[in-house]
């Protein structure tokens, strides 16, 4: 693992919202993780864990409130300099959760993928910007006619589509995927689920998923970070979060999740879990086995691993 | 759980846009049994919305119900009027939506809107109408009813918001419930809070329910019986042990197969080809066909009638005429049924 190439490294990420004098929200505190390059990196929490911070942060929507991001071994928190801010706008890309939203819906599709390309001005004639729109319609299964309609022509799966190639058309190594599949149909976030899957593996891509959905998140992730008030909790490969979670939280969250089973669903008990009980702020990170960590007060660990 | 509540035959609902007409119901036939939940699935665009708009009557007004009838209580719901409606909606059917949010209204507290919803079917005073709109809050599981009643709905989480909204649905002792994705939009935790409300609240007062949702974990949590629809039609309908454990139809294949199996992460996901057909053009004989793999020459010249697999279990594919080349279940689909039973065994045991 140690001799993986670390292509994003967060450290102590504090996302503040200062809402007024006396109120300030931690939206994401105190948190630190590392992204290998070709993975797929899951985070998950319930709505206002601060997973949606977080990757909003990495990418530099927000300015940190103190911490450091590392990106290809370049520092992106704070001043950069316009080489870096080019290199980081390029390399780095999001897929966001509304595709309806997130489309400009005055534009056309060509001009709505290409939009980086023009700012960037990665290209030398116009037939090669279109060629490059056509081709990358194509790789997430649309077709060059769809190129010249606006985003209303379009289903949700479509769009979604849309903005994967917006993303892809930049040739970045890293993509954040911020609930890209929550508001689609079962059976189409299967399908773009495989193209995220597919054009990882041609395009050596390395991906942040956050989502809810944490029985997708499983299917896509090497490793899962779960996140609770702006913490990460737990986190570890995929498999030894759903298999042998430590955090009670974790394990609450997993007991919630409906299996697409009668049997079992008639007698699945679900765990509750009440914050109170467990002391976020005073926790230090306990490693279970390998890079599983938990996050916890000596007590605490010494309880939950008995 | 023999006694009909209601009963849907043949309904055929088209919309005229500017485009054509769409056919957005295409001849669906289902029927609620009292004090059971029944869990209709399908992609969007299928029809289960505009089935459940049916039975409300609130159909946008290019709506136009060709043929069929709802019979609810010796009434046909196709039939009614406006001002018949309005005895039945809400305290007979009522519904609870998607979006909490949207279906609150923002500038009035939430006691006075539950409140509104109790004045409006009865003939009581203002003061028992409180009495009982915090009542329904005490019911549908809000700590501080008294304090709750004067918040607003901004001052409420998503969760609390559709519990209020459950609350007002409840308002009239309704004994039919439509519930629209009531939970897509929560977070897992608080689906699992409000799906267990909605149990609750059917063993105590008897509501039989219409559940609609495309998450196919939530329908093995509530469902008695399951309803697949697909382009309109109800293609296959059982109990939920039918539909999970021995799924007769191919679109029903094609769903189950597409949710991620957490034990082989390295296969490809299955995803069903094709999108569903445009239904301002309906496709002749099955509109599955063009995206099935198990297509017969007949399902693109006429549609499948209906076949009895058992007494609770029907599905309309021609794969079950008895003229129908034997077409086993995909393998991996038949592997991961019986991984399903293992599972709910052991389960069963603990």
């Amino acid at each position: 693992m140690a001799e993986r190439d670390v292509i994003l490294e967060v450290k102590n990420l504090k996302q503040y919202f200062r809402m007024n004098r006396h109120f300030t929200v931690k939206a994401v505190d105190d948190i630190s993780f590392k992204v290998y390059r070709g993975e797929t990196f899951g985070i998950v929490g319930e709505s206002g864990s601060g997973k949606s911070t977080t990757g909003r942060s990495v990418i530099k929507l927000y300015e940190p409130t103190a911490g450091h991001v590392i990106f290809e071994g370049k520092e992106i928190t704070g001043k950069i300099a316009e080489e870096t801010r080019k290199m980081l706008r390029t390399r780095l890309q999001m897929i966001f959760q509304d595709p309806m939203a997130s489309l400009n819906p005055r534009k056309t599709v060509m001009n709505i993928i290409a939009q980086g390309l023009d700012i960037h001005k990665l290209y030398k004639t116009q037939e090669e910007r279109e060629n490059r729109v056509y081709e990358m319609l194509e790789t997430v299964g649309l077709s060059r006619e769809h190129a010249h309609r606006y985003p209303h022509e379009f289903s949700g799966g479509q769009r979604q589509r849309i903005g994967i190639a917006r993303a892809l058309i930049m040739s970045p190594s890293f993509v954040i995927a911020d609930e890209a599949i929550s508001a689609l149909d079962v059976s189409i976030q299967a399908q773009i689920v495989n193209i995220l899957k597919k054009l990882q593996k041609d395009r050596d891509l390395t991906y942040i998923f956050i989502a809810h959905d944490l029985s997708m998140v499983r299917y896509i992730s090497d490793r899962i970070a779960v996140m609770h008030q702006g913490k990460i909790v737990e986190m570890g490969s995929s498999d030894a979060i759903y298999k042998s979670p430590v955090h009670p939280y974790t394990k609450a969250l997993l007991s919630a999740v409906p299996h697409p089973n009668p049997g079992v669903e008639r007698y699945r008990k679900r765990i509750y879990y009440d914050p109170a009980t467990v002391n976020y702020n005073e926790g230090r990170y306990h490693t279970i086995k390998g890079d599983h960590v938990v996050l916890a007060t000596d007590g605490e660990y010494e309880n939950w691993m008995k | 759980m023999n006694e009909k509540i209601l009963e849907v035959k043949n309904l055929k609902v088209t919309f005229k846009t500017h485009n054509g007409t769409v056919e957005a119901i295409r001849g669906a036939s289902f029927e609620l049994y009292k004090g059971e939940t029944l869990a209709i699935v399908g992609e969007s665009g299928s029809g289960k919305s505009v089935t459940t708009k049916v039975l409300m009557g609130i159909l946008a007004k290019n709506g136009i119900i060709e043929s069929g009838t709802a019979i609810y209580k010796n009434k046909d719901l196709c039939k009614l009027s406006k001002k018949e409606f309005v005895d039945i909606r809400g305290k007979e059917i009522a519904m609870i939506f998607q979006d909490p949010m949207t279906s609150l209204n923002p500038t009035m507290t939430i006691g006075k809107q539950i409140r509104e919803a109790v004045l409006e079917h009865h003939v009581i005073s203002r003061k028992a109408a409180k009495m009982r709109a915090i009542e329904l809050i005490d019911m549908v599981g809000i700590t501080n009813p008294e304090e709750r009643y004067k918040q607003y709905p901004h001052q409420l989480s998503g969760g609390m918001r559709q519990r209020v909204v459950i609350a007002i649905a409840l308002a009239c002792n309704p004994n039919i419930l439509i519930a629209d994705e009531p939970t897509t939009a929560l977070d897992v935790t608080i689906q699992s809070q409000i799906l267990e409300l909605i149990k609750r609240l059917q063993d105590e007062i008897g509501l039989s329910i219409i559940f609609i949702t495309h998450d196919l974990g939530v329908v093995a949590n509530v469902a008695d019986r399951v309803a697949v629809m697909y382009a309109g039609r109800i293609v296959e309908w059982g109990t939920s042990d039918d539909i999970f454990m021995s799924p007769a139809h191919p679109y029903t294949w094609g769903l189950l197969a597409s949710v991620p199996d957490m034990a082989n992460k390295e296969i490809e996901l299955y995803s069903i080809p094709g999108s569903p057909p445009n239904l301002m053009y309906p496709p002749k004989g099955d509109a599955f066909a063009l995206r099935s793999e198990y297509a017969l020459k007949i399902d693109f010249e006429e549609a499948p009638p209906v076949f009895k697999i058992s007494e609770t279990h029907y599905a309309a594919t021609w794969l079950l005429d008895e003229r129908a080349p034997e077409v086993p279940r995909p393998l991996f689909l038949q592997k991961r049924i019986e991984a399903m039973k293992k599972e709910a065994a052991a389960y069963g045991r603990t």
